[in-house]
């Protein structure tokens, strides 16, 4: 391992810039203040990806030289890099596409936006980092607070009751992990993963507690059936911040799902590991299903992320050998996390976009798109490629590396899911693309090229992960298996 | 510790939540929720956590119920998620409850004995601090970055809070809190109150180093005498875009991560405390903490401002 | 004994609390139910705390610190949760 501060810079820029933010609230417009902020976060990210792949181990810092079980440490492995590039990227493009405001923009939403974005930069960093229950908890407040702000940022009636959904949801989930994690501490003393890893045994007290954290992390990455709070809250936001929820904030407790079972107590495949995937295939064919019969775009795609998330569940029963990071399916999953990622960030700016040039999102009287506003479409369409898992896309290497894990495991009932999942994915998006394909010639606002070329390069993202070659993926097994911290770094 | 006073302890305890939930008028759940957390803080002190027992009085119990109270003054009709209760989701609501609080206790009880933990380790390194309360050394020093990011939650909740308010109160004053002129005797309360208030908080956030008390326990009091202060009219609310608000949210967040840089320079560590300053360190810190959060739950329990700044 | 009775205590604050947030429709109701299943929660984090008393001290400090910490967020979380109310029970002002 390699001991560095970029972890924590990564971290702690963000915060910086919402102080920036802060003290020169009076004085310069907030995308100016915030813009040197985005750029060095985007830097550190990127650079602590290149570290990890040139040295091949993980980045590690301990904080104030205190080591677990004591003190915390940050420790960027492979998996933890590929997230911290992708959330770099998504936040990049956003802060493009959101940089001449609407004309109706309010002083509150812009310095809301800017300021709530870099605290949510600031959370994910920290939640892909952390080796620690409690940080971890600390990294999800951050972060649902600042979603649903932004989820409230236009200050509509529903805008409002979607915003205090979502809070609610996400409280519950917050004390059913807590409660997770004072069960752990009273069974061991210990929160650090890696020191957890070495001394956790499968007994009662132990599964309650993963059971219960995992439960109230579902809450808050809405797995069905905890998902009604997204769909009014992510297509209720402003379309950058919708976003940056759907391709972002809902993967951090995802990531801390996995990191339990992966990293904290590995297990034998049974029956946790079953219903989670249970759970998934039932978010892949309800949420498809309900999301081909949206009238709203911004709607039907929040339905998808739903569908999409699901199959981030299907992973977890198609690990296992004894070093899961080796099998196909954890690569499968990671590529369909990071792939939804651009693919729906790609997705709801276009919408957005959409919005902004017609006036509504309307899916039946999208005509005439085509021939207006190609560039936006095509990043629609490209993206729709990736959800739907057709060649050349992240999401078809993802889903045919799942496809993969699920047949040599022999879940048949997996592989079903996976395929219907991309029939149905292929139905919404056709749907959509056929109305926006068609003639008519409805008054539009214009809408700058660059900021349309921001959403296509996110799009293009989603494409480029397509080419990766079809095996365990090298990044995504650097740190693993977790080791303790010995030495002083 | 003896049984009896658990007993005299857990059961108000146990009798207010269920009045809290049991009452049909909010005002008077509300004002169970007072005597609730009176109870609770006192429970603290039975189970030897003063440092939790101040927080919980002036946060868990004060702060919160104070804005829960003025929301309730506020709201001109609740709002309301659902349909009310029926008997039969009653029922099957107490056999839940029944049943999570019998998994709950049994999992307690299936703990090991002698349970696991970091007591010891936690008063090693303290002379090296040169601070004697080793629950402030895991706030300060071997957790630092969790409260360090706390505050920035505090700070997220502000910029939310106002993300939330209107578009022509932004950047203004909260409503005002009562409507109307405040009573005689409120307005001589807060005289009598506030000097000794403060000169308490200075007690608490010097002891904290060493005994129980600290930055959180007096910021809440100071921010808890300012609010008395506003409402009887005797100082002004924040105003919540204003120069000086937006300075003292952001100091302390900054002198944190400052410190933690020159840590790194001092002590090889981000967030490492250099020995022989140690504690002068940790004391600016703390204080510059005690402003950001003093600042912060004035605002939070304020409310988000609606009032133009010109008045 | 006494620490076990606060342990079920905790658990039975819980509880309370859950049936509350089930059985009130109206949010600041459901706000005070959740304030009550934080406080069960934080109470479990007391005894655990105190149950681990060890070198000369009454308690385990680290479980103290996380329950200040956390006693700070939920109050947070509590006033975001006003704040929203407020805005909804007020009249419509703006779209």
């Amino acid at each position: 391992m390699t001991v560095s501060l970029l972890p924590v810079w990564a971290v702690l820029t963000p915060v910086l810039g919402l102080c920036a933010l802060l003290l020169c609230e009076r004085w310069m417009r907030p995308e100016r203040v915030a813009a040197p902020f985005v750029g060095l976060s985007l830097y550190l990210s990127l650079s602590m990806t290149y570290e990890v792949m040139t040295s091949q181990a993980p980045l590690v810092y301990a904080l104030g030289g205190w080591l677990p079980p004591l003190g915390l440490t940050l420790r960027a492995d492979g998996v933890g890099v590929l997230l911290m590039a992708l959330t770099a990227l998504v936040m990049t493009g956003v802060a493009i596409c959101a940089w001449t405001p609407p004309g109706d923009a309010t002083a509150r939403s812009r310095f809301s936006f800017w300021a709530l974005l870099l605290a949510l930069w600031s959370a994910l960093n920290l939640a892909f980092t952390a080796q620690d229950l409690f940080n971890f908890f600390v990294a999800l407040e951050m972060l649902s607070f600042a979603a649903v702000a932004l989820v409230a940022l236009d200050g509509t009636r529903g805008a409002l009751i979607a915003a205090l959904r979502y809070l609610l949801f996400a409280l519950a989930g917050s004390i059913l992990y807590l409660l997770g994690v004072g069960l752990i501490y009273g069974r061991y003393a210990v929160l650090d993963l890696a020191g957890l890893r070495e001394i956790a045994q499968p007994d009662t007290v132990t599964l309650a507690a993963l059971a219960l954290m995992t439960a109230g992390l579902m809450a808050k990455t809405a797995l069905f059936p905890l998902h009604l709070w997204l769909p009014p809250a992510h297509a209720g936001a402003p379309a950058p911040a919708s976003a940056v929820l759907s391709a972002l904030v809902v993967k951090a407790p995802f990531l801390i799902i996995l990191r339990l079972w992966v990293d904290l107590l590995p297990l034998p495949a049974a029956a946790p590991q079953q219903i989670m995937a249970g759970l998934g295939a039932a978010a892949i064919l309800v949420c498809s299903v309900i999301a081909l019969r949206q009238q709203r775009l911004k709607l039907m795609i929040a339905y998808s992320t739903l569908a999409q998330v699901g199959y981030l569940f299907l992973m977890f029963p198609l690990m296992p050998g004894p070093a899961p990071w080796q099998d196909i399916g954890w690569t499968g999953g990671l590529l369909q996390l990071a792939s939804h990622g651009f693919a729906k960030a790609a997705m709801f700016l276009a919408a957005g976009l959409i919005y902004e040039a017609l006036g509504h999102d309307r899916v039946a009287e999208l005509g005439g798109l085509a021939r207006r506003q190609p560039v936006t479409l095509a990043a629609f369409a490209i993206a729709g490629l990736s959800l739907m898992g057709l060649p050349p896309s992240g999401g078809f290497i993802a889903k045919l590396l799942l496809l993969t894990a699920a047949v040599e495991t022999g879940a048949w009932w997996i592989a079903a899911v996976i395929l219907a999942g991309g029939i149905l994915a292929a139905f919404y998006v056709f749907r959509a693309l056929g109305h926006a394909l068609a003639d008519g010639d409805p008054p539009m606002a214009p809408v700058a090229l660059y900021r349309q070329g921001a959403v296509l390069a996110l799009a293009l993202c989603a494409l480029a992960l397509g080419f990766v070659p079809l095996r365990p993926f090298a990044l995504l097994a650097i740190g693993r298996p977790l080791e303790a911290l010995e030495a002083m770094p | 510790m003896t049984e009896l006073l658990a007993l005299t302890l857990a059961l108000p305890l146990l009798a207010g939540a269920l009045f809290i939930v049991a009452t049909a008028s909010t005002r008077a759940a509300l004002f169970g929720f007072f005597a609730f957390g009176l109870f609770l803080a006192l429970a603290w002190v039975a189970l030897d956590a003063v440092d939790v027992a101040l927080t919980e009085a002036a946060i868990g119990g004060g702060a919160t119920g104070l804005l829960l109270l003025r929301l309730n003054g506020r709201m001109r009709h609740p709002v309301s998620l659902g349909e009310p209760a029926g008997p039969r989701l009653k029922i099957a609501a107490g056999l839940l409850a029944a049943l999570v609080t019998l998994a709950l206790g049994a999992l307690l009880l299936a703990l090991p004995e002698p349970a696991p933990s970091l007591a010891a380790a936690t008063v090693e390194p303290l002379p090296a601090l040169g601070i004697g309360n080793p629950v402030t050394a895991v706030l300060i020093a071997y957790r630092a970055l969790d409260t360090l990011l706390e505050i920035v939650v505090l700070l997220i909740a502000v910029v939310g809070l106002r993300a939330l308010g209107t578009d022509r109160g932004w950047g203004g004053r909260p409503v005002p809190w009562p409507e109307g002129e405040p009573s005689p005797a409120l307005v001589f309360l807060a005289r009598l109150l506030i000097p000794a208030g403060l000169v308490f908080a200075v007690y608490l956030f010097w002891v904290g180093a060493d005994a129980p008390g600290g930055k959180f326990q007096a910021s809440t009091l100071v921010a808890a005498l300012w609010l008395l202060a506003i409402m009887a009219g005797l100082a002004p609310a924040p105003c919540s875009g204003g120069r000086w608000t937006g300075r003292a949210l952001a100091i302390g967040p900054l002198a944190f991560i400052v410190a933690g840089t020159i840590g790194i320079a001092a002590a090889g560590s981000f967030l490492a405390w250099p020995e022989p300053v140690a504690k002068p360190m940790i004391i600016a810190v703390e204080l510059a903490l005690a402003v950001s959060i003093v600042v912060a739950l004035v605002l939070l329990v304020a409310g988000p401002p609606e009032r133009e700044t010109g008045r | 004994m006494s620490t076990t009775l606060f342990g079920l205590t905790g658990a039975a604050l819980v509880g309370i609390g859950l049936f509350g947030l089930i059985v009130h429709p109206t949010a600041l109701r459901k706000l005070l139910a959740f304030n009550l299943v934080g406080a069960g929660v934080f109470l479990v984090f007391g005894v655990l705390a105190r149950r681990a008393a060890a070198a000369g001290l009454a308690g385990d400090p680290v479980p103290q610190a996380i329950v200040i910490t956390g006693i700070v967020v939920a109050f947070a979380a509590t006033a975001l949760a006003a704040t929203l109310l407020a805005r909804l029970s007020g009249p419509e002002e703006e779209p």
